[in-house]
């Protein structure tokens, strides 16, 4: 490009010229030609994700329509649907199901918990408390996945502080009675599904309350105060004032437990039964089974079902509440 | 409670929000009462006695400080490498207004968005195709890659609130473009990018997911801690290293609270 030649110094001496040199150039460069600075900038980032990492979903994408011999064991390179037709198998459409299923119950109570801890915060909590609960709700989100898993497994144990509470409690045979349950129960909480269940509802929580908090600082109280002026119960002005105008934050957190627990395959395994989730498969069909087109057709049931998820959350404005 | 003078809280909110912080706080608390425990075989509470010699034991134990220093140089180099792309990507977007502008915002949080379990295979699928070995260097690609969000998270906050007629003053005092970054954007942005390098390690050093399928038979800290979850081989040192987690990964998240916390509560919000 020829920039010197067009330099506008002469005639404008309020302008210092140029002060040389290569480093000079390239700042004149940057200046005239904001788009070439742009693009610098944009390059390794775009190139680096757009390559490292959609360039491997599209290699996921690639294997799940490849097939694999059931004699040989080897993967056979040749465009097929054969693959995500295996899906349909009973057993795969169990644990599809399975995972939805704990994935939407796990939604729901989080939203239950998250709830009053989100509102106390938004709308009580001032200054220091106010700082108190950040910090109280960004240690748990931050600090170590699996220790909180170990945690779990802790107090979970047959011989852990749970039971031991409960027979300080006399409660022991509430455990056993819920133990006892046919889904649910178990030999110990540890190795059931509600063992599970209550893992991943601490562990997503806080996910959810920060974009439901994030909601409910954007509700004025002079609406709470007008709706119980206008003779609303409390519970009427939740129902009718707090509930719709918190829902985009609900949406937005429940994009993060839902797709959470679609994904995860630690949990399960740690905490929880024989029985599969989508995680675990395809950590065992790429791992053990060395059936990677199974195992990406797998991958492929989350991102479509987050994919219609999505969708839905930004018809309901849940992205504005991020 | 400190209320707002107008109005204090019903007592079932105080109640429920205390609960519900309780439960969010108490499991990692009783990791560190479980690191003194004298029971070896069983997690068994309360604890039969209380004692020190684990943390010894942990102390002399080599695979934990092969472990420990693997986690280390990967969380480094990719936070080293996020920063770069992090910032780089923050200041474009923030900057200037172009077409495909929400693309690449979408292109940044998508790693993070998706369950890592997808981010891992697609990699490992990626490898696998390329014939490419696993290495320290697929480790820090995966980590690398989720890693930029959080800077750019930071560094995007940061830099909707710094005025862009700063920049240009600077430029009307005779001072070049690369001057100008040096002593008028980069000390604006400086501690938003110290936040969110940290948030970066912090997130690198935990990760067990993705890395699960990027590392082949190399055991990161998480990865060995994954190993005793699964197959229990001495029970207090796992908890003696829990412990440690708990408290190296505090101090970051501690540090980069405070280093952004006048105006944006943004960093961790896009984990």
């Amino acid at each position: 490009m020829s920039l010197d030649a067009a330099m506008p110094r002469a005639t404008a001496p309020a302008i210092l010229p140029g002060s040389g040199g290569l480093r000079g150039t390239l700042s004149d460069l940057f200046w005239r030609r904001p788009k070439v600075l742009l693009l610098l900038m944009l390059l390794p980032p775009v190139l680096w994700l757009g390559i490292v990492y959609i360039g491997s979903l599209f290699a996921l994408l690639a294997q799940s329509f490849f097939s694999i011999d059931e004699f040989s064991g080897l993967i056979n390179r040749q465009f097929t649907l054969k693959t995500y037709g295996d899906l349909f198998q009973a057993a795969n459409l169990d644990i599809i199901l399975r995972t939805v299923t704990m994935a939407a119950l796990v939604t729901l109570a989080s939203v239950a918990v998250a709830f009053p801890i989100a509102y106390y915060a938004a709308r009580y909590a001032r200054g220091r408390w106010k700082a108190l609960f950040y910090l109280g709700i960004m240690l748990p989100l931050w600090s170590s996945y699996l220790v909180k898993i170990y945690a779990w497994k802790l107090i979970l144990a047959k011989e852990g502080i749970l039971t031991w509470l409960l027979a300080k409690l006399h409660l022991l045979w509430v455990l056993d009675a819920w133990l006892s349950l046919p889904v649910v129960g178990g030999n110990s909480l540890s190795v059931s599904f509600t063992g599970t269940f209550i893992v991943f509802v601490y562990v997503w929580l806080p996910f959810m309350i920060l974009p439901v908090q994030a909601a409910l600082e954007r509700v004025p109280g002079n609406l709470v105060e007008a709706s119980s002026d206008l003779g609303a119960s409390p519970g009427q002005t939740f129902r009718n004032v707090l509930f719709p105008l918190a829902l985009p934050g609900i949406v937005a957190g429940s994009i993060f437990t839902f797709s959470l627990t679609l994904g995860d395959y630690i949990i399960p395994q740690i905490i929880g039964t024989s029985r599969l989730f989508i995680g675990q498969a395809v950590y065992s069909q790429q791992g053990t089974a060395g059936n990677i087109p199974l195992a990406a057709a797998f991958t492929v049931v989350p991102i479509v079902i987050m994919g219609f998820y999505l969708w839905g959350a930004k018809r309901m404005g849940a992205f504005d509440a991020l | 409670m400190r209320s707002d003078g107008s109005q204090s809280a019903p007592l079932g909110l105080k109640v429920a929000a205390a609960c519900g912080l309780l439960f969010l706080h108490l499991p990692i608390l009783l990791i560190f009462v479980y690191a003194f425990t004298t029971e070896e075989k069983s997690f068994v509470w309360p604890p039969p006695g209380l004692t020190t010699q684990w943390f010894a034991v942990t102390w002399n134990r080599p695979d934990v400080w092969q472990a420990l220093s693997l986690s280390v140089r990967v969380a480094a180099i990719s936070t080293a490498i996020a920063l770069i792309l992090g910032t780089l990507c923050s200041a474009a977007v923030s900057r200037t207004k172009f077409f495909g502008r929400e693309t690449i915002s979408l292109l940044v949080i998508l790693p993070i968005a998706l369950p890592g379990i997808i981010t891992g295979i697609a990699l490992r699928s990626a490898f696998s195709l390329a014939d490419i070995p696993f290495s320290f260097w697929t480790i820090v690609l995966g980590h690398a890659t989720f890693c930029v969000v959080v800077v750019y998270n930071n560094a995007v906050a940061r830099f909707r609130r710094t005025s862009g007629s700063m920049i240009e003053a600077s430029m009307d005092l005779g001072a070049d473009g690369f001057q100008t970054f040096r002593h008028v954007v980069l000390p604006n942005i400086a501690t938003a990018l110290l936040a969110g390098g940290m948030l970066a390690f912090a997130l690198s050093f935990d990760e067990v997911i993705v890395t699960t399928f990027t590392a082949g038979q190399q055991q990161t800290l998480p990865i060995w801690m994954l190993e005793e979850l699964i197959r229990p081989r001495q029970r207090p040192v796992t908890n003696v290293v829990a412990m440690v987690v708990v408290l190296v990964t505090l101090l970051p998240i501690l540090a980069a609270y405070y280093l952004t916390r006048d105006g944006d509560q943004i960093a961790g919000s896009g984990k």
